[in-house]
């Protein structure tokens, strides 16, 4: 029972960790400071490691094929990820917005796991919260920094990227056919109360970094989803190709 | 043209191969001042000084120190200090570490305690004895 349900969902946080983690990766040796490249990048390295354990669950606990053959054989119809983490790099305000907005999310969903009834999910979240923890930490450092205690330039680039990802990242909400099942089967929340608590978390972090956030009701969300039923943005496909070029050329390659 | 790189990266950011500008000298100051880092392995631990970085202000010293230094080994707590902030002594002052052979009577080596340590505990476990009986 529920297994249509809950490879969906897993199928959702996992796609969304896996994109974000090869988008963020993009910055590797190529970050504002050496500090921050690490950092940056490490984070990024968390992720993938985040979305190879939740393959893994698919793939023991679900009959789903192996991590790898999940992450560079589908095409995009077949993800289920949010547009918010398919988008290029962008600058670095950009960047470091998304990662803040995503984790926010993440922070907020894992948190809601910890008490799944999906006993492997569960467990993961609780093995995770240390490492999103210190995401959401660092973003919120910057965006901080950026937004309050910079300058007028950088103020104004964070301003930018939040006027710019904000309506994105409501995408990350798109309602789930699965998500009165996975509610009532105590499994997760749903995505609308996902939604509430993550706006409560973030609101205080952009009020201190003295940014506006973007009315909700204003924003037309629907143009954001699709995602989660496998319709992407054109910047999709052109990444899953990049991504899989090691794996074509030779799928037993370790590394 | 711009360069062609085996790195998607590189050639999506369209840098120009032939750039002839002089490359400008680099201000006095353009990096952020510098922290020490110290960490402690396990709880009780002394903190150790495990090296430096570079960050515009303590806490995002603090964020950079957690994936500098902590990320591969076990860590359990993490203090920055502003390098600034650390008061030293010149290194032409080294000399004033230098101990005078003649200090003997500073030295701990110079008090015979042993034998007067092994006498008490006799006495105690003898009067320990006697008490019993």
């Amino acid at each position: 029972m529920n297994d249509a349900a809950i490879n969906d969902l897993i199928t959702r946080l996992a796609d969304d960790a896996l994109i974000i983690a090869h988008r963020n990766s993009e910055w590797t040796g190529l970050g504002p400071m050496l500090e921050e490249d690490i950092a940056f990048s490490s984070i990024a390295q968390d992720k993938l490691g985040h979305a190879q354990a939740l393959y893994n669950i698919l793939h023991t606990n679900f009959g789903q094929p192996d991590p790898d053959t999940v992450a560079f054989t589908r095409n995009e119809a077949q993800f289920r990820c949010c547009h918010l983490v398919e988008l290029p790099i962008g600058d670095y305000a950009f960047s470091l917005i998304r990662h803040f907005l995503h984790d926010a999310a993440e922070w907020v969903r894992y948190e809601a796991l910890e008490q799944s009834t999906v006993v492997p999910l569960a467990q993961l979240a609780r093995k995770i919260k240390g490492e999103i923890k210190y995401h959401l930490f660092h973003a919120k450092t910057w965006v901080v920094q950026l937004g309050a205690q910079g300058n007028e330039e950088s103020h104004a680039r964070m301003q930018s990227a939040l006027n710019e990802a904000f309506p994105l990242a409501l995408g990350m909400f798109e309602p789930s056919e699965f998500d009165g099942e996975l509610a009532a089967a105590g499994i997760y929340p749903g995505e609308g109360q996902v939604q509430q608590r993550w706006l409560e978390l973030i609101a205080p972090v952009l009020e201190q970094a003295t940014l506006q956030l973007p009315s909700v009701e204003e924003i037309d969300r629907s143009v954001h989803y699709g995602g989660r039923k496998g319709y992407h943005t054109t910047h999709l496909q052109p990444m899953l190709n990049e991504m899989a070029e090691v794996y074509r050329i030779d799928p037993a390659a370790e590394w | 043209m711009t360069i062609q790189s085996l790195d998607p990266r590189i050639t999506r950011a369209g840098i120009p191969s032939e750039d002839s500008r002089p490359l400008e000298p680099k201000e006095e100051l353009d990096q952020f001042e510098t922290w020490e880092v110290f960490h402690q392995q396990k709880r009780g631990d002394f903190s150790e000084h495990v090296g430096s970085l570079h960050a515009p202000n303590a806490e995002l010293a603090l964020v950079m120190a957690k994936e500098q230094y902590a990320r591969r080994f076990k860590c359990v707590g993490i203090w920055v200090v502003r390098t600034a902030d650390i008061l030293t002594l010149n290194t032409e002052d080294e000399d004033i570490f230098a101990t005078n052979a003649e200090k003997k009577y500073r030295d701990a080596g110079g008090y015979r305690v042993g034998n007067r340590v092994s006498a008490f505990k006799q006495q105690q476990a003898q009067a320990k004895s006697e008490g019993a009986a």
